[in-house]
């Protein structure tokens, strides 16, 4: 099996975002960056696939020079190559990855794509189903199970309240929703393997963004709450605050 | 040129439910800012044509209507409920054939499996769980939130061509009424072909009678403070009462204690509720991140020092087991 694991580098999830000069990104002074925790779901399905069925696993991130960390978090999980799509500057919309990604996965010409559902710091959703329809190719986004039987895949989505069984023919390009899977802890082996995993780089083929974000600014800071002290004895004037000044109950 | 908006609106076994109505209204009070604008609803279902002219009351005066048996025909196949891929390139042949450059669709699950593919095919550019859209200064700009809600960005357009999708308890339905044409559309006009349906939902199962957190006017969450999987009867007696959803912190989740469809967070769901009660959760910064935009935060924590209280409008200070059973019965009596 061919399999590809598209990644992403993403300020980690417990940064406190500060707005850059610039107004329209955030600061990333001091700011860590990690693998796109959904992407660590979509690294694991594609390497026990492979651990199952054989074959090899490409991780492809576009970015600039950065992003390698991403393909090298994927290897030491067991990804066995990496092709870093590089941007010169870190100036693109989820068009102009998706082409980029696209171009790659042509060329590669994959049984199964995975992605994470979503990157944590622009929380699109877009990509997986962008590429999807430049490639022509069928996806399911959010996804929580994945069956395969001969060419055929059956994939539980999470929807409102509960899951859609879909099904579609390989190839097919799959978003990994948290619970696919446990992503596993590299180990001390698996952290030597994949340095010697080789990282090709491409140029970014697309350029043209359709989007441009023009300001970026933190949410309005709360005035200071009403906090009661008293315990469970609050509840009453808790339950007429509610209802008589917030109106919300 | 001249705007043309088309508005999806979404349905649930054969029902419009909120999200509909929010979008008809958002599409209306877009299309009176941009000038010379007029807007549709496109609707793919087999409701009834009294469920189709519901949405007339908010505004929606071209209504054109898909029969979902139709379009489901065109695939050769049975033993399925619909196809995204295939409603998506309906969508997009309609506002290709009939001009419409702006197309608003509901960030409801659908909605986002949809959204980027409708985006494609009819070569527009692509903002999600917009929070607010301006037509006022001529064109479109719209904010959203990023990093789960912890900023803000707003963005314009190098592109005539739109597809936005709408963040689902933000925009307000708006009743204004007035006639509404029905317009049935045939699926034969719009190429739909076999090899359109490229995904297939066999069944869609949905326990019954459970609120989404994602789509909830009011949600009742609980954390680590509740100590076990057990303990969040309370949680959930409260939710019963006052008709919320359950939510979750990434804590409980990880434990075990609760699925992961309800993780409010960074890695969770991002909610904006009339009402979130947040019970024995201290505030970890990606968990304030997915509910922070929520209109009133409560929040009952035995550690006065907690960061949920910075954020919360109003609290209790003491212990969840104490105070939970009191408030449920509290609550009782008045809703």
């Amino acid at each position: 099996m061919k399999l590809v694991v598209c990644v992403s580098l993403v300020p980690d999830s417990t940064t406190k975002i500060k707005i850059a000069d610039s107004q329209t990104a955030i600061d990333t002074a001091g700011v860590a960056f990690i693998i796109n925790p959904y992407d660590e779901y979509a690294v694991e399905e594609a390497v026990q696939l492979k651990e199952k069925n054989g074959g090899e696993v490409i991780a492809v991130s576009f970015g600039t020079d950065k992003s390698r960390d991403a393909i090298k978090k994927a290897f030491q999980m067991g990804a066995d190559k990496g092709i870093l799509i590089k941007s010169p500057v870190p100036d693109f919309d989820s068009y102009t990855v998706a082409r980029n990604l696209a171009d790659v996965i042509k060329e590669l010409s994959p049984d199964i794509v995975f992605f994470g559902k979503q990157s944590i710091d622009f929380d699109g959703l877009v990509v997986p189903n962008m590429v999807a329809e430049i490639l022509n190719m069928p996806s399911v986004n959010v996804v929580t199970r994945l069956d395969i039987n001969g060419g055929i895949v059956t994939a539980e989505r999470e929807i409102e309240g509960g899951k859609e069984i879909v099904t579609a023919s390989m190839p097919v390009i799959i978003g990994a929703q948290k619970g696919l899977n446990t992503p596993r802890y590299p180990n001390l082996k698996s952290i030597m393997a994949s340095k010697s995993k080789p990282i090709e780089e491409r140029p970014q083929t697309y350029t043209g963004n359709k989007s441009e974000v023009f300001e970026m600014s933190l949410p309005s800071a709360k005035g200071k709450g009403k906090i009661l002290e008293g315990g469970a004895a609050s509840v009453p004037e808790l339950v007429k605050l509610l209802r008589e000044e917030a109106k919300v109950i | 040129m001249s705007n043309k908006i088309l508005a999806f609106a979404e349905s649930k076994d054969n029902k419009f439910k909120n999200p509909a109505f929010e979008i008809t209204s958002a599409a209306a009070s877009l299309a009176a800012q941009l000038a010379g604008c007029e807007f549709s609803v496109i609707t793919i279902n087999n409701c009834s044509g009294d469920e189709l002219k519901i949405l007339g009351k908010y505004g929606a005066k071209n209504v054109f209507h898909i029969s979902l048996d139709d379009l489901n025909s065109k695939s050769g196949q049975s033993g399925f409920l619909y196809s995204h891929t295939a409603e998506s390139k309906a969508v997009s042949e309609f506002a290709k054939a009939n001009g419409y450059n702006i197309i608003l669709l509901s960030a409801t699950s659908f909605g986002k499996e949809i959204a980027p593919s409708v985006a494609v095919r009819t070569d527009s550019a692509i903002a999600v769980d917009c929070v607010e859209i301006d037509g006022e200064s001529g064109t479109v700009v719209i904010k959203r939130p990023v990093y789960a809600g912890k900023s803000y960005t707003k963005v314009r357009f190098n592109s005539e061509n739109i597809v936005l999708t709408l963040r689902p308890n933000v925009f307000k339905p708006v009743i204004t009424g007035g006639d509404t044409e029905i317009t049935e559309v045939d699926a034969g006009t719009l190429n739909i072909v076999a090899g359109d349906f490229r995904t297939v939902v066999k069944e869609a199962v949905v326990a019954s009678g459970k609120l989404d957190v994602a789509e909830a006017d009011r949600i009742v969450s609980g954390g680590r403070g509740l100590r076990s999987s057990e303990n969040f009867a309370l949680i959930e007696r409260l939710a019963s009462v006052i008709g919320a959803a359950t939510g979750a912190s990434r804590a409980v989740v990880d434990a075990g204690w609760r699925p992961h469809g309800e993780q409010v967070g960074q890695t969770g769901k991002t909610v904006s509720p009339s009402l979130y009660i947040a019970c024995g959760i201290s505030g970890a910064i990606q968990h304030l991140a997915g509910m922070s935009s929520s209109k009133c935060i409560v929040a009952i924590n035995k550690d006065k020092d907690a960061p949920i209280f910075q954020t919360a409008n109003y609290g209790i200070v003491g212990d969840v087991f104490e105070v939970l059973p009191v408030l449920t019965e509290e609550l009782k009596n008045i809703v």
